[in-house]
Formats: structure tokens, sequence, C-alpha cells
């Protein structure tokens, strides 16, 4: 079992050196990358918009909620509902969904390449199928974290509506609490994990829908694999880099 | 012309090609038969690069496959098309994006140039009006003539068919087969098909090879398979009435 892991944890890394080896002419490549640009983060601002902004809102809500003692000021729901996003919501949970969303269709779409042969074909014509298939979606994800900037923007926002018209703080008092106490590298640590994550989001489902095996029914499992590992694998590398980033 | 050399390939600890050697010449329609599991696939996989064998040799005219460098290797497989079962066209591109694709790969042609290639293969397998079609908005049959426009477009010197004709109904069938065979002749390719059809092998089987438990069991061409005696050929292509008629017919002729 241990070996069997350790070996598809071998064989991941010898697909991340052929993904940068043999390069798409560029030509090519350019379309692939808009297209991937299109299909990977265009297509997930709605679903992001509507979740951070939302969540956002339950954010403060709770944490005013919680806020029994009349010596607590109202602001630290501001400021609670800023960390809570910026921190981890926007950059960690929004990657989780995504693992869902954009890991189910990049498996479920090389994956069905595979089983219809489609990769063979690219092979046997002496592309790369590697470079052309995921090289273009980790270019694509190098705007994964202006989705994120998103995320933290309508989340803080969604606060801000459900504090206000909910009745639990003013206006002023939210916008105090967002402010105070704001460390500029607690947005550079978002962006430096929401990149890494952009790098997982694109690299392991690809891999798990590359190199599965068998018909439609095998994709639909792949596709789920690949969910429970880009989460796995996010959740475990955020407990490292906070502990690396903010820990010390 | 291609050689293969005592190729050997196993699976699981299962000997799949047990030392096969023949030739495929070029202008030639060089048919593979055998049964399921008789390692025809193996083969065309061998052959394609796909699989390596664990001995043997396979020349592409008198180029070593296996002592290829890796760029020399790309280089060959530019000049390799290849026609999938399943036709294997990329879903999210148009019939005339799957067939400019290998130009698009691999040439510096500028576009309009890309066009009139495509315009003109497409043209020769009769279906310009499908240009901008989606593969799943044509049938099978086209599908197989997009897949060989495809194949053919960026002028191989090798063409390689797996099953080309199953999922096809008996004329399109045929249709097929003229068009590979008119292919390989009007271009000199060396053509290699992969197929269970006896009609392509009565058609165009100008050599034939016929594969048994991973040996090669008999090698000919579509006249003196009629006249073979070889029983597991025999038992083979004539299995059903019709053909043992035809082949009565062939000999009392």
């Amino acid at each position: 079992m241990l070996i069997r892991y350790l070996s598809q944890i071998g064989r991941y890394f010898l697909m991340l050196q052929e993904i940068f080896s043999k390069q798409t002419k560029w030509s090519v490549m350019k379309k692939l990358i808009f297209k991937e640009i299109d299909d990977l983060v265009i297509d997930s601002l709605g679903i992001v918009a509507f979740i951070s902004f939302f969540v956002g809102g339950v954010v403060a809500i709770q944490t005013a909620l919680n806020l029994t003692n009349p010596l607590i000021p109202k602001y630290l729901i501001g400021f609670a509902t800023r960390q809570s996003v910026i921190l981890e919501f926007a950059p960690t949970f929004i990657s989780v969904i995504m693992a869902g969303k954009m890991g189910s269709f990049i498996t479920s779409s090389i994956g069905t390449m595979r089983v219809t042969e489609q990769i063979d074909a690219l092979e046997v014509m002496g592309v790369n199928s590697l470079n052309y298939l995921v090289f273009p979606k980790i270019i694509a994800l190098l705007l994964y974290p202006f989705l994120i900037g998103i995320a933290m923007f309508l989340g803080v926002l969604g606060g801000w509506t459900a504090g206000v018209y909910g009745g639990f703080i003013s206006s002023s008092e939210f916008i105090t609490g967002t402010q105070m106490e704001f460390i500029p590298f607690h947005i550079a640590y978002a962006f430096i994990k929401t990149l890494i994550f952009a790098m997982l989001l694109a690299t392991i489902p690809s891999f798990h829908g590359y190199y599965m095996k068998g018909g439609a029914l095998e994709v639909g499992k792949a596709s789920t694999v690949s969910f429970v590992w880009t989460s796995v694998s996010i959740i475990l590398l955020n407990y490292i880099l906070t502990q690396l980033l903010l820990g010390s | 012309m291609i050689e293969v050399k005592n190729i050997e390939k196993s699976f699981g600890g299962v000997k799949i090609l047990k030392g096969i050697s023949t030739t495929f010449e070029p202008g030639k329609t060089n048919l593979i038969i055998g049964q399921s599991g008789s390692g025809k696939t193996v083969l065309l996989k061998s052959l394609l690069g796909i699989h390596q064998p664990e001995s043997g040799q396979i020349c592409f005219d008198g180029r070593v496959y296996a002592e290829l460098e890796d760029d020399e290797k790309r280089e060959l497989r530019t000049e390799i098309g290849m026609v999938f079962q399943g036709s294997a066209l990329f879903d999210s591109m148009t019939v005339a994006e799957n067939v400019a694709f290998p130009l698009r790969m691999f040439t510096k042609d500028n576009p309009s140039k890309i066009k009139e290639r495509v315009d003109f293969v497409l043209n020769r397998v009769a279906l310009v009006h499908a240009h901008n079609k989606l593969p799943s908005e044509i049938s099978g049959g086209m599908q197989k003539r997009v897949a060989i426009a495809r194949a053919i477009v960026n002028n191989p010197k090798y063409l390689f068919c797996d099953e080309p004709n199953s999922g096809l109904d008996p004329n399109t069938a045929i249709l097929i087969d003229n068009l590979i065979k008119e292919i390989t002749e009007e271009y000199n390719i060396t053509t290699v098909i992969n197929t269970h059809d006896m009609n392509s092998v009565m058609e165009i089987g100008e050599k034939i090879l016929f594969l048994k438990d991973g040996l090669k069991a008999w090698e000919g061409n579509k006249e003196e398979i009629f006249r073979t005696d070889n029983e597991a050929v025999v038992a083979f292509v004539y299995s059903s009435n019709l053909f043992k008629k035809v082949r009565e017919a062939y000999l009392k002729s």
C-alpha cells in the first residue's frame, strides 16, 4: 500500500518534469492558454462570487451572535470577518471548492481523452501530450490569485452587508474593524498559498485524468479520487505553509 | 518499408508477442488479422512506439526505432499517420481544425496554405461540406473519413489503421477500404491495417499477416489466402458459411 502511494508520488513528480519539457509551438499554446483561462478562471467567477459573499455574511452574523459581552467592541465583527476571509476562507476554503469544480472538470476532460484514444493520437503524432494538455492549465491558473482577490473583497462585502443590514453593527464600526491592526504580510501570505494551491489544482486532477485506465465508469471514479487527493494536499500544504509563514 | 525483426512483448509475465518477424512494403495495404487476443493490437502499438518490445527490432526505412534519440523519435512520428478504431478525433475541435492540427503543430505554413491543404484532403475524402461541424455532429463513417484525412494531411510515409471498419455498415466499410487502398497507392505510403473484417481481407489484402497466440501463423496475399491449407487460417477466415462458399467458388473457377 505504502509502496503504491510512494510510486504514485514519484510518478506525479516525473509527470511535472515531462510537462515542462518539449514545449508545444507558441502559436498553438497561446490559444490553449486563453481557452483554459476561460474554462477554469472566468467560468468559476460566478460560483466564487456567490459563495464568498454569503459565507462572508455568515461569518459576520456568527461573530455578532457570539459577542454577547457588552465590553467587547462591536468593531471586532469587522475585524474577525476580515481575518477569517483573507487568511483562510478565500485562499483555502475556495480552493477546496475549486478542487471539486475545476478538478473534476480537468480530470474528466483529460480522462475522456484517454478513454477515447485522443491522448494516444497526440503521442503518435509526436506531440508531448502532457505539455499540450497540462501546461496551459498551469499558466491559466497563474490568474487564480485574481479569483481569490475577488473572493476576499466579496467576502468582506458580504460581512458588511449582513452586519449592517442585519442590524448587528453600524457601517462605520464595521469599517473601523476591517482597518484595525491590518498586517499587509497577511495578504502576501494568502497569495503565496493561493499560487501553490493553483499549481496543485492544475496538476493533481491532470495526473488522475492522464494516467487513468478503463472506461466511462473509471473517468467518474478518477474524478472522485482526484477531488479527494487535491483537497487532502491543499489542507496539508495549508497547515505547512501557515506554520512556515506565520508560525515562526 | 517497415521491417519487424523477432519482436517479443509481455504484459504481467504473459508473453503476447512471441518473436514476430515480417516486412511491410510501401504502396501496399498490409493487413494484420487474427482472433481477439492474438496480439494484433499489441503489434500495431509496438510499431507505433506506444509499447516498447522487450526484444527484437522495428526498422522504419533502415532507422531502428529503439536506437533513435527522443527528438529523432518525435521526428519519425511526424511521418506517421494513424487512424484509430474510435477515430480519436479531438471533440473540442471542428472537422477542419482536426485535420489542420498536424499542420499547425509541425509546419510553418501560413493559415491560407493550411486551409488550402485541409480543403484538398477533405475533398479527397469527400467531406468538404463538413468543414465546420464538430465530430459529435457527424456519423461514424464520416468520423472515420475525417480521421483518414487527418492521418494523411501531413503527407505521411507510414499509415496505420486500427480496425478502420469496426462499427460501420457494409457500404461505408467498403468505401473506407477503397479510400485507404487508393491513398496508399497514390502516395506510395506503407500502410498497416489491423482488422477483423474478412471483406477487407478479400478486397484490399495485398499482404496479409495472420497471428495466432502471439505467433506469425501465416503470411501471404488475398489470392494465396483462398488456396492455403493452413488449418488455423482456414478455421479463422472461413468460419462463416458465406466465406466458405466464396472460397469454394474461387477454387472451382
